[in-house]
């Protein structure tokens, strides 16, 4: 699997995975609001939100009509659905795409629902791998006690209950994630992740996210021409325009 | 009916044991205007006038997918691989819920394209052949695939005088082959074709010459069948 960097890309994508209730998606938001505020190109898009395929994956949950793979492929078409309408063409245009979840996600959760990892990771390979990767790792107390806190009301396949572990949505819910946990673990070195410590504060976390990205991406590279959003313009219009700011400058 | 087993192309499907399908499964494949849907109606009133229980099925028809993907065809907004996925997810939900139950019930399953049309539509917009292989490990092999062979001119004259258009999707309109439908079509039908010569030496279908009357292609039909079925 190769990055998009490796790929030629121009833009760079940052992924972030861990178990639900690990920080993962407050630390890449937080992420997000820096890199915005640098004035750099960012664009953010998050697992299982293409707007096309999420009918049929609410209908199919809600309905409980999913089969380990028939779930898999439907989140496999919903990521395909995002990488090739978004990802690819900001990519492209030299954007940093941060994603809340990628195809690890499939690797871990497919493969502990039953599916072979070799078909799963097939159906996976058009697309390249991030130029990083950062793995949110937590106790699995720590995570399980976020998510269970008030003890909300679990769904179906959140707590893997397809999976017949347990009658008690709790404790299917705390056998299936550790089992995904097992399954990210035995992929961390392969896919070169990170381990940040999700045990720590949020804001220290953070702290360390920003300057792994900043030594790994150069991220002057990546500023948008203007720090403003330009008002619409004429076809022609921007590159004068910028042009003679850079003349100023000069 | 004795059980015959039946092998998947590549992984299979969790918890399936190949030993556990019987039943014998039965494939129509060929474009629009080939004579699919007839031939089967017509096997269909066969079999079941002889005694066998039969189930169809056929693309775009699943429960879990089938709105959601005519709704995306119609706007034509998916990419190649997207519809690709979407297309395998609808068969995947057809083929657990339909076509292996009625396997394993011994049931003579019947269904109106398969794997190779969808593998074929893929291919002729430039997808991979093995990442294609693997997507549709899933599939049992079947038991006989009938190629429904008609000359892409035939086709034009069929799918005319019966809906007075060409389809846009069985022309390929989203290939920029051609602005205008009709040659559009001839040349969509003429990749497909090929593809389907492609797939052919690796999954191994009876090419049937469907240019002829149907009465002609369904006596052909029921006499393979007959001894495919005499064997078990």
């Amino acid at each position: 699997m190769k990055t998009f960097a490796e790929s030629n890309f121009p833009g760079r994508l940052i992924a972030v995975e861990g178990l639900d209730g690990s920080g993962k998606s407050t630390q890449i938001y937080l992420l997000k609001r820096w890199l915005e505020a640098e004035g750099i190109k960012v664009y953010f898009s998050e697992w299982n939100s293409s707007e096309l395929v999420k009918s049929a994956t609410s209908k199919g949950k809600k309905r409980e009509l999913l089969t380990p793979t028939t779930f898999s492929l439907i989140h496999a078409t919903d990521f395909a659905d995002r990488y090739e309408r978004h990802l690819v063409p900001l990519l492209r245009a030299g954007y940093i795409v941060l994603c809340d979840r990628y195809v690890f996600t499939a690797f871990a959760r497919d493969v502990t629902r039953g599916c072979p990892p070799d078909w799963v990771r097939g159906n996976y390979s058009f697309a390249c791998a991030p130029d990083l990767t950062m793995f949110f790792k937590a106790d699995l107390d720590v995570s399980l006690n976020r998510i269970l806190e008030g003890r909300p009301k679990l769904k179906f396949f959140e707590a893997g209950m397809d999976m017949r572990l347990s009658a008690d949505p709790y404790e299917s819910f705390k056998i299936f994630q550790g089992r995904i946990l097992d399954q990210y673990l035995a992929m961390s070195k392969e896919f070169n992740f990170l381990i940040m410590d999700a045990n720590q504060p949020v804001e220290k976390q953070q702290v360390i996210v920003r300057k792994l990205v900043s030594e790994r991406i150069d991220l002057k590279k990546f500023k948008r021409r203007s720090p403003l959003p330009l008002p619409p313009a004429l076809p022609g219009d921007r590159e004068v325009h910028i042009e003679t700011e850079e003349d100023k400058a000069a | 009916m004795s059980a015959t087993n039946h092998p998947f192309y590549g992984h299979g499907i969790p918890g399936i044991k190949p030993e556990d399908l019987g039943g014998t499964l039965i494939v129509m494949e060929g474009a629009d205007g080939s004579g699919r849907s007839t031939q089967i109606a017509e096997l269909v009133e066969w079999l079941e006038t002889g005694g066998r229980p039969t189930v169809q099925v056929g693309l775009k028809r699943s429960t879990l997918v089938s709105e959601e993907l005519q709704k995306a065809q119609e706007g034509n907004v998916l990419s190649r691989t997207t519809l690709g996925l979407f297309y395998a997810t609808d068969f995947a939900d057809q083929l657990e819920n339909i076509i292996l139950p009625a396997l394993k019930a011994g049931f003579i399953v019947l269904a109106d394209r398969y794997i190779y049309t969808l593998m074929a539509r893929d291919m002729v917009r430039g997808m991979d052949e093995a990442w294609l292989k693997n997507l549709y490990g899933i599939a049992p092999i079947p038991d006989a695939v009938f190629y429904l062979s008609v000359e892409p001119q035939e086709l034009v004259q069929r799918n005319l005088s019966k809906n007075a258009t060409l389809d846009y999707w069985e022309s390929g309109m989203d290939l920029g082959l051609s602005r205008e439908v009709f040659d559009s079509f001839l040349k969509y039908q003429a990749a497909m074709s090929d593809a389907f010569r492609q797939l052919q030496k690796t999954y191994h279908f009876e090419i049937v010459d469907a240019n002829r009357s149907a009465s002609a292609v369904n006596k052909e039909l029921r006499k393979k069948i007959s001894r495919l079925l005499d064997q078990e």
